[in-house]
C-alpha cells in the first residue's frame, strides 16, 4: 500500500473499526470450523490492526512486493489471526474465509509460507522468527532496501534459547531495521509463562542486550501507534522491541472470564453468543 | 553415583610403548602417499564467489577450521560471523536466502546435525532455500570423542525432504562440489575436508570430475565391487590395490551424493554378477549410505552377496584418528582383511 492510499484508507475506516474486523473475521474462521486460536486472535486484534493499518508498507495486489514492510509470523498457530488481517488488508480474498483448517485451504491451521500469501515464513516450531529476521534484516541491509523486518513472536517464545541467540546478534549487527513484537498474554500451553521461564521484568531483559525496548498495552490502540511510531522513527543504531500486554480473548467478555487456557474452548452454541457481545461493541 | 546403565570407561589402561597422540582438531587428515591441496573449499568458494554477487558466507565461530577464513579473508564484507550459535546460523542463513542470496553456512557436522537439526528442517528444508551447509569433521575425522564425531549426520539429513547431501573424497571433489551446490536450487548439506585435503580421485582415474547425483566407477574389478562415499572411496583404492597382490580384483564404485542416490548406476553395477558387494562409509551402518544401497537393490530384487563396512553403533573412542580408524574398521589394512575374510 502506498503512503497516499495507507492514508486515504486510514482515514476512512479507523483502527478501531480494523481490529474489530479482524476480530470479526477470527470469530467466523474459528465458528465454521468448530475451534481455533481464537483467545490469542482476539488479544493480538489491535497489535495486527496497528502493524497493517498504521505502520507497515505493502502493496495487497503484489504480496511479493520488493519494498515491502516483512512481517513474520514466528508464532504459527497464530495464524488464524493474520488470515483475519491479510483479508481486512486486502492481500487475502475474503471469500476464501469459511476454509480455514480445510483441507486443500490456503489458510491451514498454522501458518506456513508456502500456504498463504503474504505468510513470510513458516512459523510454529517456536524460536525461529526471530533468527529469520535477523537474516532479513542482514539481506535487506546488503541491497540497501530501506523496508523494515516485524517479528511477532509470544511471551512462551522467550523460553527458547534461540531467541537470545537472534537478540544478540540483532545488536551485534546494529539491525535498527529490525522491529520485534512479543504479544505478551502470560499465557502459554501448561499456564502462565510467568510461571515458566518469562520471569522477571522484560524491557530491562531486552535493554541489557542493547535492545530499544518498550512496553505498552497491547490492547490500548493508541498507546500501539505511539510505541510502532517511536520504534520505526528512532535514530539509534540498534534493534527495537515492542512487549505488548494484551489480554485474550479481549472484546468477548464472557471468554475474557473463561479459566486461562492456551486452546479456549468454545461450546457450539457459543459462537453466536460471542457474535452477539462483539456486535455490541462494534466501534460506530 | 554411577547407574547400572551408566557408560563408564574408568579402568586404569596400558598406554603403549609407541604412543600415538591425539591429534589436534583442526589437523588435515593423514592420506600417506597422495599430494594434496590446501583448502580446496575456501578457494573454491572465493572462485565462484567473485562471479556470484548472491554468495555470502557465515559461520558459527569455526570459519578458521572450515577453510571458511579464506573467503571471509577475500571478501570481508560478504562474510558474517554469527557468533557460536547454530540455531542462529542456521536461521539467519535462511533469511538472507529469502532476500535473494545464498549462503555457505559453516559448522561442525555435530553442531548442524544435532544442535541445528530443527531449525535446518523448517526454516530452511521445509521452504527449499538455497542454503549451503557445509561442515568439517564428518565421521570419524577426530579424536576428540562423540562431541565432536559426527557418525550419523548422513541418517539424520537422509530423513529430510528437500535435503541434498554430499560426501566428498578428496580435493577435487570438495572444489568440484561448490559450483555443484551453487547450481542447485535447493538445500544442500555437505561434509567438508578441511585443512590439507589428498588429491585421490584422479591419481586412479585421471579424468575424474565430481557431478552432483552421480556416481562413478574409479576403478573396474571382477571379484568384488566396493560402493563407498567420502574418505571411504580412498580406502577402499589402496585396499584395492593391496587386495590386488593377493590376485583379488575390486572394483570401487564412488558415490559423493548420498541424497538423492544415483540407484540407477548402483543397480546397474551390483546387478552384474559374481562379485561380492561390499559398501564402506565413514558413517554408522545404521541408516546411511550402506543401508541406502540396500534399499536401492532390494527393492529392484538384485540380491548380491552383500556386506557393509562402517562405524558400529556405539559412542566411539578419543585417542589418535590412525589408531581409531584400525580399531574401527576403516584402516586400509582393516578393510582389505575384511573384504578378504568375505570372500
Amino acid at each position: 500500500m502506498t503512503v497516499e492510499n495507507r492514508v486515504a484508507a486510514l482515514s476512512n475506516t479507523s483502527l478501531e473499526m480494523r481490529a474489530w474486523n479482524i476480530r470479526r473475521k477470527a470469530l467466523r474462521m474459528g465458528e465454521v470450523q468448530g475451534q481455533g486460536y481464537i483467545g490469542q486472535a482476539f488479544g493480538v486484534a489491535d497489535v495486527l490492526a496497528t502493524s497493517y493499518f498504521h505502520a507497515l508498507e505493502y502493496r495487497p495486489e503484489d504480496p511479493e512486493w520488493e519494498g515491502r514492510d516483512r512481517f513474520l509470523l514466528s508464532i504459527g498457530h497464530y495464524a488464524i489471526a493474520l488470515y483475519a488481517a491479510l483479508m481486512e488488508a486486502g492481500i487475502l480474498p475474503e471469500d476464501e474465509i469459511d476454509t480455514y483448517g480445510m483441507d486443500d485451504s490456503r489458510m491451514p491451521m498454522s501458518g506456513m509460507a508456502s500456504y498463504t500469501p503474504g505468510m513470510e515464513i513458516t512459523g510454529g516450531s517456536l524460536g525461529q522468527g526471530l533468527g529469520i529476521a535477523v537474516g532479513m534484516a542482514l539481506g535487506l541491509k546488503r541491497k540497501k532496501n530501506p523496508a523494515f523486518v516485524y517479528n511477532l513472536m509470544s511471551d512462551g517464545e522467550l523460553g527458547e534459547g534461540s531467541t537470545w541467540e537472534a537478540v544478540m546478534s540483532a545488536t551485534q549487527w546494529r539491525l535498527d531495521n529490525l522491529i520485534c513484537i512479543v504479544d505478551f498474554n502470560n499465557q502459554q500451553a501448561d499456564g502462565p509463562s510467568r510461571d515458566a521461564l518469562a520471569v522477571g521484568a522484560e524491557a530491562p531483559k531486552w535493554q541489557a542486550f542493547g535492545w530499544h525496548a518498550q512496553e505498552v498495552d497491547g490492547n490500548d490502540l493508541g498507546a500501539l501507534v505511539a510505541a510502532f511510531d517511536t520504534a520505526r522513527t528512532l535514530s539509534d543504531a540498534q534493534p527495537r522491541v515492542i512487549i505488548c500486554h494484551t489480554k485474550m480473548c479481549k472484546g468477548v467478555d464472557f471468554l475474557e472470564a473463561r479459566e486461562s487456557n492456551h486452546f479456549i474452548r468454545v461450546e457450539a452454541d457459543e459462537w453466536a453468543k460471542a457474535l452477539a457481545v462483539l456486535e455490541k461493541g462494534k466501534p460506530q | 553415583m554411577t547407574l547400572a546403565s551408566m557408560a563408564r570407561k574408568y579402568e586404569p589402561r596400558q598406554v603403549p610403548e609407541t604412543k600415538v597422540a591425539t591429534t589436534a582438531m583442526i589437523a588435515s587428515l593423514a592420506a600417506e602417499g597422495y599430494d594434496t591441496v590446501s583448502a580446496p573449499f575456501g578457494h573454491a568458494l572465493v572462485e565462484q564467489a567473485r562471479k556470484d554477487p548472491r554468495i555470502v558466507g557465515l559461520s558459527a565461530d569455526l570459519s578458521k577450521y572450515t577453510d571458511l577464513h579464506i573467503f571471509a579473508g577475500a571478501m570481508p564484507e560478504r562474510f558474517y560471523q554469527m557468533g557460536m550459535a547454530e540455531q542462529l546460523l542456521f536461521s539467519a542463513a535462511a533469511g538472507l536466502a529469502r532476500e535473494g542470496f545464498i549462503p555457505f553456512a559453516t559448522t561442525y557436522a555435530v553442531f548442524a546435525s544435532r544442535r541445528a537439526y530443527d531449525f535446518i528442517a523448517m526454516a530452511i528444508a521445509e521452504e527449499n532455500l538455497p542454503v549451503k551447509i557445509v561442515c568439517a569433521l564428518p565421521g570419524l575425522t577426530t579424536g576428540y570423542g562423540p562431541s565432536h564425531q559426527a557418525t550419523e549426520d548422513l541418517a539424520i539429513f537422509r530423513g529430510l525432504p528437500n535435503m541434498v547431501i554430499i560426501d566428498p573424497c578428496d580435493a577435487d571433489d570438495v572444489a568440484g562440489m561448490v559450483p555443484a551446490m551453487l547450481a542447485h536450487d535447493g538445500p544442500v548439506y555437505a561434509r567438508l575436508l578441511r585443512g590439507k585435503v589428498p588429491t585421490v580421485l584422479t591419481r586412479h582415474k585421471p579424468d575424474y570430475k565430481f557431478q552432483l547425483g552421480r556416481a562413478q566407477m574409479i576403478r573396474e574389478g571382477r571379484d568384488v565391487l566396493v560402493i563407498s562415499s567420502g574418505i571411504m572411496t580412498m580406502r577402499a583404492l589402496d585396499a584395492a590395490e593391496k587386495l590386488a597382490t593377493d590376485n583379488v580384483d575390486v572394483a570401487v564404485l564412488h558415490v559423493p551424493t548420498i541424497k538423492p542416490l544415483d540407484v540407477a548406476t548402483i543397480r546397474a553395477e551390483a546387478a552384474k554378477t559374481g562379485r561380492l558387494v561390499v559398501t564402506a562409509e565413514n558413517h554408522t551402518v545404521n541408516g546411511g549410505l550402506g543401508e541406502a544401497v540396500a534399499g536401492a537393490l532390494m527393492t529392484a530384487g538384485i540380491t548380491p552377496t552383500f556386506r557393509m563396512i562402517g562405524l558400529p553403533d556405539e559412542f566411539l573412542e578419543a585417542g589418535a584418528l590412525p589408531t581409531l580408524h584400525d580399531m574401527y574398521g576403516l584402516s586400509v589394512d582393516k578393510v582389505a582383511t575384511q573384504i578378504k575374510a568375505w570372500l
